[in-house]
């Protein structure tokens, strides 16, 4: 809002008029407070002598870590093959219980907005909003550490996540083509598999591929909880400061991220 | 009609198929069959451990009926006033820290090796996962906020500068020349060109990284790096499955608040 001011006669340009710029200046001011408030209860809670010590320790770790454990990778096949499994069959189940979910919590596909709705959108905000080492965490104890624990906990996380994309797409969907499939007389289930699903399908299996990317990161570290995968192996290294294996650890992981990511890029670009 | 409809045109209409090349549909089926087979015989269940387990897990399923959010009322308070603290300074050095590198990430800004660069530090920051991170952080610094704030700013640094960049990179040029046309220097080109064209997505992305950093607060706890989590990991380990619930369901109403507020604040801006 370009304003006129009039300062000793002459008359300039200002980007904002008086009442605007202090109201800034005080949102700045508190936002600066509460940072700096956030920010000395972080340092009353440190031990400034272990961080001035920081450099000397990473550099310490850095030099036990330097030349990779190699021989180590023979030991690593089986727990990435444990990863891989926990990601893909858990996007699998996810997707499985995501889209009867998706298609109750839509506006135009729940049979009960007022009732049915509600509840399908608590269960997404409540699957999506605990982390699934949390979830793994919980499972763990409950079922007993291992691969299953990690699969249902994967699983349960990326409900949510599925299908609140999901139920997006379906809400934007062209409601010209379930009009005219209903007026051929087609059933609600015939609307359904001939009106709705061929829209959202480019939509699903870019939500299945992107979520599937994410997983794979995610299922790197559960085993840190114990729910198995490659991150058993990090904290059985990380316990024992084998520094060698871990630096080989994390190089597999970040191989296993960009790969992932990169498979999930060149799907994505071939759906849309 | 004495004859059916698929005499008289030929063939029945079939539904297309999703993937249209036939063998790519075909190979893509026969391997995920074969992948699930293998996949499913070396995921080996201990059915009866399980079993014994379900037990328990209906306990967890009670305890969210009556969460005790009393007995152990100090730690919990603690421990989120601990992650809000993590999260909203990780979010704040996070934007601040993002903006240069999304400047240097965007290509139509800048020069190839910044580019290069700053893509490099978007690429590490997004690959590495925050519990490593956090791991690796608290064997540095020692446990407490301290190493669970620095891993919240540098997954945000990825997460805010890639967006953002992407932002950028799609921005109406004509707005951005017309400013360098008047002789703007290249900060004031920056300020005037290109700021206004990003901010309302910028403010839409800090409130969602905060809403997200919040909710990796509450797992930097287990391994030392400060927040809720330390004091969920202990609920868990305790079998206190009713204050486990009582924390939980903190998080998911403090979630959904953020997420309600960040909505409007984002319906607002854009």
């Amino acid at each position: 809002m370009p304003q006129i001011l009039t300062g000793d006669g002459t008359k300039t340009w200002m980007l904002r008029d008086r009442k605007s710029q202090f109201t800034r200046w005080g949102a700045w001011m508190i936002g600066t407070i509460i940072f700096l408030w956030c920010w000395k209860q972080i340092s009353d809670a440190t031990t400034w002598f272990f961080v001035w010590d920081a450099p000397r320790i990473a550099a310490d770790i850095g030099g036990r870590a330097i030349p990779p454990r190699w021989s180590y990778m023979e030991k690593l096949w089986e727990p990435l093959w444990d990863t891989l499994n926990i990601a893909t069959l858990g996007t699998f189940f996810a997707l499985l219980m995501a889209v009867p979910v998706a298609f109750l919590a839509a506006r135009n596909t729940t049979p009960s907005a007022l009732l049915i709705r509600p509840i399908a959108l608590l269960i997404i905000v409540s699957t999506r909003s605990i982390n699934s080492l949390i979830w793994a965490l919980l499972l763990v104890a409950i079922l007993g550490p291992g691969v299953f624990a990690g699969m249902i906990a994967i699983a349960i996380r990326s409900i949510g996540f599925c299908a609140k994309l999901l139920y997006e797409a379906i809400e934007e969907i062209d409601t010209k083509q379930v009009e005219a499939i209903t007026a051929t007389g087609a059933s609600r289930w015939q609307v359904m598999a001939y009106g709705i699903v061929p829209q959202i399908m480019p939509a699903f299996a870019g939500i299945a591929v992107f979520r599937w990317d994410i997983n794979i990161r995610e299922s790197t570290v559960l085993g840190l909880v114990g729910a198995g995968g490659i991150g058993l192996q990090l904290k059985g290294s990380l316990d024992t400061l084998a520094w060698p294996q871990v630096t080989l650890i994390l190089i597999v992981i970040f191989g296993t991220v960009i790969i992932s990511e990169w498979i999930s890029a060149k799907v994505r670009g071939a759906i849309i | 009609m004495s004859v059916a409809l698929s005499e008289r045109v030929g063939r029945e209409w079939r539904k297309p198929p999703f993937i249209k090349r036939a063998w790519l549909r075909w190979a893509l089926l026969i391997g995920a069959v074969v992948y699930f087979i293998a996949a499913l015989s070396s995921l080996d269940v201990n059915w009866s451990r399980v079993y014994e387990g379900l037990e328990r897990g209906w306990k967890f399923v009670v305890a969210f009926s009556s969460p005790d959010f009393s007995s152990r009322a100090a730690d919990i308070k603690e421990g989120m006033i601990e992650s809000a603290i993590m999260s909203i300074a990780a979010t704040v050095v996070g934007i601040v820290l993002s903006v240069p590198v999304a400047l240097g990430a965007a290509r139509n800004i800048a020069p190839l090796p910044i580019y290069l660069i700053c893509r490099g530090i978007v690429a590490l920051s997004r690959a590495l996962n925050e519990i490593i991170v956090a791991i690796l952080l608290v064997a540095i610094f020692g446990f407490g906020p301290l190493a669970g704030f620095l891993t919240l700013s540098f997954a945000s640094i990825g997460f805010l500068a890639k967006l953002l960049a992407e932002d950028i990179e799609d921005l109406d040029r004509s707005q951005a020349e017309a400013v360098k046309a008047t002789g703007a220097s290249w900060s004031q080109w920056i300020n005037y060109g290109i700021q206004p064209q990003v901010m309302p997505r910028l403010i839409g992305l800090s409130m969602y990284r905060l809403d997200i950093n919040f909710r990796e607060s509450a797992i930097l706890g287990l391994v030392g790096a400060g927040g809720i989590g330390a004091t969920l990991n202990t609920a868990f380990d305790r079998y206190e499955f009713d204050t486990a619930a009582a924390i939980l369901l903190i998080i998911i109403a403090v979630v959904m608040v953020l997420e309600y507020l960040s909505g409007i604040i984002r319906a607002r801006v854009q």
